[in-house]
């Protein structure tokens, strides 16, 4: 639940190859070799004297002699790791961070990572995990409370009911888990998580605290903070931002959700299955407006008309404020077109979902001469940080939502993979369209790639012809099943040469399915090779497997592709 | 509107429902309209298995066009997708009968297809001669009472008007904004209630779910007995004389029709300490005093098939098949009498379920015919009004009727010389005396006594 729908994709989509090293800004390599060091050194300096705390600290006030001694050295271009702290520096520990940090060290990279709140950032603390939690409370009461769905299975269910904060429990106590899973798999591998607020003070060189450390390379993973636009007045109690409403402190009989994407949808599967009344609030003409739009079409008639939802669409709220002195929490919406006042709503609760902001103030951006375009970190397609003149920063990177290419975990993770590839001597670029995305209301959306609209804008200037093939969940023998035959896949497709340009999926378990497809995408399988691939029966994934089987490709499947007869 | 009598009888005549009591839009009735074999109708499919009526999203082709089988011919919204409907036959279309945005219950015809060009005028006419609406006579005598009842509840104009303000939102504005919950608004769109000038229960005034449902019931009821009103009602001109409704004349009817089946009473007093218990116990389930008393009934009625039996022609009598149990319920002055079937057979929780769930229709009006016109025996309970004993008018085609009173707390001497006190109610069953007789009947209440007394079976 982490995404604002600011999709950018980034124009030039290269294909996945291994491409020689780029020779022009990549540092030399230099593989570094002290990672158990790292590890050990914990314990080496654990005694020192110091009137720091943590044991954490402690490296760092005794490597700060170190430093200095780098710093005079560390002008030269290309010098060794041996004269940096470190490696690799990444700012910020949430998702993005976590997987560029593994994959540092996996690399052999002498990595630390600086946070300044609590390990695991957004996702982890407060977004897609424990979202989640109240999702899959969210979707146990929507069918329990279904009768004609359980009679439809021959199960009779008395009343059910929940406790509020059995289920605030449920998602707090998931954070924590998946918080300490971070933490721990972090420490396991020798990674140095240093507490403070990290900034950067010049090339090469973070400053965390007090302390400032060197770096071979930095990333910076700092992410991003729900966004409020002004006039709202957040209370935390009565309007909300998704920070404050995953606690999940009250459960308000009507509350208005402003922003119909991700977070705005999932937020409202878990209210209205826990008995609130939703108002949605969109600033664009229709509901949904980042889906592809006919999935949204029938998103809608199955998430939001039939449940105890209305909406507003095409305007702003202008102004909220909380309930205070026995008024309900007022809501000023006025058109997002002609701002001329539309009309007022009085709720028991707002939540503020219209998406997030990067969080990068504060960053020490203008010492390298950063400047920030609303509030993101410009980066070029390989997440090196564009300075004020457009120059590239050199051993700067921006991963994640702070560089706002595709405000998802997974993005970021990728991101931060993708760098560390640069760093370590393998140029890579990451294909932003091959990363799939996903909603987790009942059922759920998935999709990768293009949606229709923009593969018909692409195929228009590019001169391509693009199909579309479609398949449903009520033709799916497993989805049958479980009584969840509602869905729909849409693949969309070049039928000159297999290549699949988008997929979107709505149905049951939509977010697992859709894998197979960006994994196609990212590899850069055509549809007449993955059509030939087997599929358990009955298993969900068919839907995808006769979404590929529905294409019509003109070009015959390759030659590597076709089945290789092995005797059994 | 099913089933809306303002006494605890009910008529034979089955009304068929009209879910809705108003009619706007494109609302279209099933019509029956004489087919020739080459003017065929294009019907509202079932495009799952909840739904019950269709909106027509879009006409792909229009009159006149030629269609060929296996083509889509108009995309149809249902409580789930939306799905394109196609043509089983070749042919023409000829006249659509329900335009975009038209709702049709699902079977009802929307379009006709004639099958050459020359038949298109001809369809034409029929659609047009065929269609009209509700106030459409219509054309077979059986369904005249249905229409009419349509009439009825159509007239008044506001049959769903609320009272007037007194609490009224604080941002509203002095009640010129209606401030309501988004359920409550769709429900409001669906029952076709008017929202303005509705007096909220919600927070601060704020219109919610509940008070859209009261007044739909409300609203619904006071079309169907508006007679009866007239003597309490104050701004009735006193004195006046007043034609019966359609309804009301159904009633009568049936009323004067049962004074030809020869009828008797036999009452019995039931001890309810032990039914009492039980109720307490599984209340917490989601189980009814009613659905418990069905039950009962139910048990006992299939220990004695004759009670349960009909006679509708006085040369013969039929044992029903299943056990039926209409409930009379009365919902604001109105009465409704939802059937659970085959109540011997579906255990408590689930008859319970069932029992909430025909109230909730009923409130909603949206019982189908099968779900109150089936009962092969009725109960009727006034206990709740204080009402001990009281007795009932069979309903003509029914074999049984039983009223049920107040369990009270009563003294009781026992045979060993003990006196106690215990809760007792009384049931009086009233019965067709040509296939039941009086030692059918005591014996029926012995059974039904014996089960309420040791209640253990109920919930097997």
């Amino acid at each position: 639940m982490q995404s604002a729908l600011s999709l950018s994709f980034s124009p030039t989509s290269l294909p996945l190859a291994n491409r020689p090293l780029c020779s022009s800004n990549a540092a030399p390599s230099s593989t570094p070799r002290n990672l158990r060091f790292c590890g050990l050194r914990r314990e080496a300096f654990g005694f020192s004297p110091s009137k720091q705390l943590t044991s954490c600290l402690f490296q760092i006030q005794s490597r700060r002699i170190e430093v200095s001694a780098a710093a005079s050295s560390s002008a030269g271009n290309g010098a060794p790791s041996k004269s940096f702290d470190y490696d690799l520096i990444i700012i910020g520990a949430g998702v993005g961070g976590h997987g560029a940090a593994l994959h540092a060290v996996e690399k052999g990279l002498k990595t630390a990572i600086i946070e300044g709140d609590v390990v695991g950032g957004t996702c982890v603390n407060r977004g897609c995990v424990p979202s989640k939690a109240l999702l899959a409370v969210s979707g146990r009461m929507r069918e329990l409370q279904n009768e004609h769905h359980m009679k439809a299975f021959g199960l009779q269910v008395s009343a059910a009911g929940y406790d509020r904060q059995g289920v605030a429990d449920h998602a707090s106590n998931l954070a924590t888990k998946i918080r300490n899973n971070l933490t721990n798999s972090m420490k396991a591998l020798g990674v140095d998580i240093l507490t403070g607020f990290g900034a950067v003070l010049g090339p090469q060189k973070v400053k965390y605290g007090d302390n400032i450390i060197t770096g071979k390379d930095i990333i910076i993973a700092t992410g991003s903070v729900p966004f409020v636009p002004k006039g709202i007045e957040v209370d935390g109690k009565t309007v909300i931002t998704s920070d404050h409403a995953l606690k999940l402190e009250s459960v308000p009989d009507w509350i208005a959700i402003v922003g119909s994407g991700y977070i705005g949808l999932e937020f409202s599967d878990v209210y209205t299955a826990l008995g609130s009344e939703v108002t949605f609030i969109e600033a664009l003409d229709q509901l949904m407006p980042g889906f592809d739009p006919e999935i949204s079409k029938l998103a809608q008639r199955v998430l939001i008309n039939p449940r105890k939802i209305d909406y507003h669409t095409g305007v702003f709220a202008s102004k909220i404020t909380p309930a205070k002195d026995g008024k309900p929490v007022m809501i000023e919406l006025i058109d997002a077109k002609t701002k001329e006042p539309k009309d007022t709503l009085e709720v028991d609760a707002a939540l503020i979902a219209t998406g997030r902001a990067p969080f990068t103030n504060g960053l020490g951006l203008e010492n390298i001469n950063v400047v920030t375009q609303r509030g993101f970190i410009p980066v070029d397609e390989r997440m090196r940080v564009i300075d004020g003149n457009g120059k590239l920063v050199p051993h700067l990177y921006c991963i994640g939502d702070a560089n706002g290419k595709m405000m998802l975990a997974h993005a970021a993770s990728a991101q931060g993979i993708s760098v560390v590839e640069q760093v370590t001597g393998r140029d890579h670029v990451l294909n932003h369209l091959s990363i799939p995305a996903a909603c987790f209301t009942h059922p759920e959306i998935s999709m990768v790639g293009l949606t229709e609209p923009q593969a018909r804008e692409k195929a228009e200037k590019e001169g391509f012809k693009v199909s579309i093939a479609k398949t449903s969940f009520k033709a799916n023998t497993k989805a049958l099943a479980e009584n969840e035959g509602e869905g729909l896949a849409k693949m969309i497709y070049r039928p000159d040469n297999g290549e699949i340009l988008g997929v979107h999926i709505f149905g049951l378990h939509a977010a697992d399915l859709i894998h197979e497809a960006s994994n196609a995408i990212a590899l850069g399988t055509r549809i007449q090779d993955i059509k030939l691939a087997v599929h358990a029966h009955p298993t969900l994934s068919e839907v995808v497997d006769e979404l590929f089987k529905a294409a019509k490709v003109d070009s015959p499947a390759s030659v590597t592709a076709q089945s290789v007869k092995v005797a059994v | 509107m099913s089933r809306l009598l303002q006494t605890p009888f009910l008529p034979s005549v089955s009304l068929p429902t009209k879910t809705r009591s108003s009619v706007t839009g494109f609302r279209v009735k099933p019509r029956i309209i004489p087919i020739q074999a080459k003017i065929r109708e294009i019907f509202m499919p079932a495009l799952s298995s909840t739904m019950t009526e269709g909106k027509i999203v879009s006409w792909v082709k229009s009159e006149g066009d030629k269609l060929n089988k296996g083509e889509s011919v108009v995309v149809v919204e249902s409580d789930k997708a939306d799905m394109d409907v196609e043509t089983f036959y070749d042919g023409y279309l000829a006249a659509i009968m329900v335009e975009e945005g038209g709702v049709a219950p699902v079977g009802s015809a929307i379009a006709l297809l004639a099958e050459t060009e020359d038949e298109i005028a001809d369809a034409k006419a029929k659609a047009s001669g065929g269609g009209g609406g509700d106030s459409q006579a219509p054309p077979t005598a059986a369904i005249e009472a249905p229409v009419a009842v349509d009439k009825r509840i159509a007239a008044p104009p506001v049959a769903v008007k609320a009272v007037a303000a007194s609490a009224v939102h604080p941002a509203s504005e002095g009640g010129k904004r209606i401030v309501a919950s988004p359920y409550a608004k769709k429900l409001a769109k669906e029952l076709k209630v008017e929202l303005a000038g509705l007096v909220g229960s919600g927070p601060m005034g704020r219109i919610v779910a509940k008070d859209v449902e009261a007044v739909a019931a409300g609203g619904g009821v006071q079309a169907a007995v508006a007679v009866k009103e007239v003597v309490a009602a104050p701004g009735v001109e006193l004195g006046s004389v007043v034609p019966f409704t359609t309804m009301q004349g159904a009633v009568s009817r049936n009323m004067v029709e049962s004074l030809a089946v020869p009828t008797f009473r036999v009452g019995y007093t039931i001890t309810t300490d032990a039914l009492d218990a039980l109720y307490k116990k599984i209340k917490s389930k989601g189980v009814t005093m009613t659905a418990l008393l069905a039950k009962a009934t139910a048990l006992a009625l299939a220990k004695h098939p004759v009670v349960n039996s009909s006679c509708r022609d006085g040369n013969s009598f039929v044992y029903n098949s299943s056990i039926n149990v209409a409930v009379a319920v009365a919902i604001d002055g109105g009465l409704i009498t939802p059937v659970l079937q085959n109540a011997d057979k579906v255990d408590i929780y689930s008859l319970s379920r069932k029992w909430k769930e025909l109230v909730d229709k009923a409130r909603a009006k949206q019982l189908q015919p099968q779900e109150y016109n089936t009962g092969t025996f009725t109960l009727s309970n006034l206990g709740m009004f204080g009402v001990d004993r009281f007795d009932a008018i069979l309903p003509p085609g029914t074999g049984a009727i039983m009223a049920v009173g107040a369990s009270q707390p009563s003294v009781v001497a026992t045979k060993d010389g003990r006196i106690g006190m215990k809760n007792q109610m009384q049931v009086n069953v009233t019965a067709d005396h040509r296939v039941i007789y009086g030692a059918d009947l005591a014996q029926f209440l012995q059974t039904l006594a014996s089960i309420i007394e040791d209640p253990k079976d109920l919930t097997f």
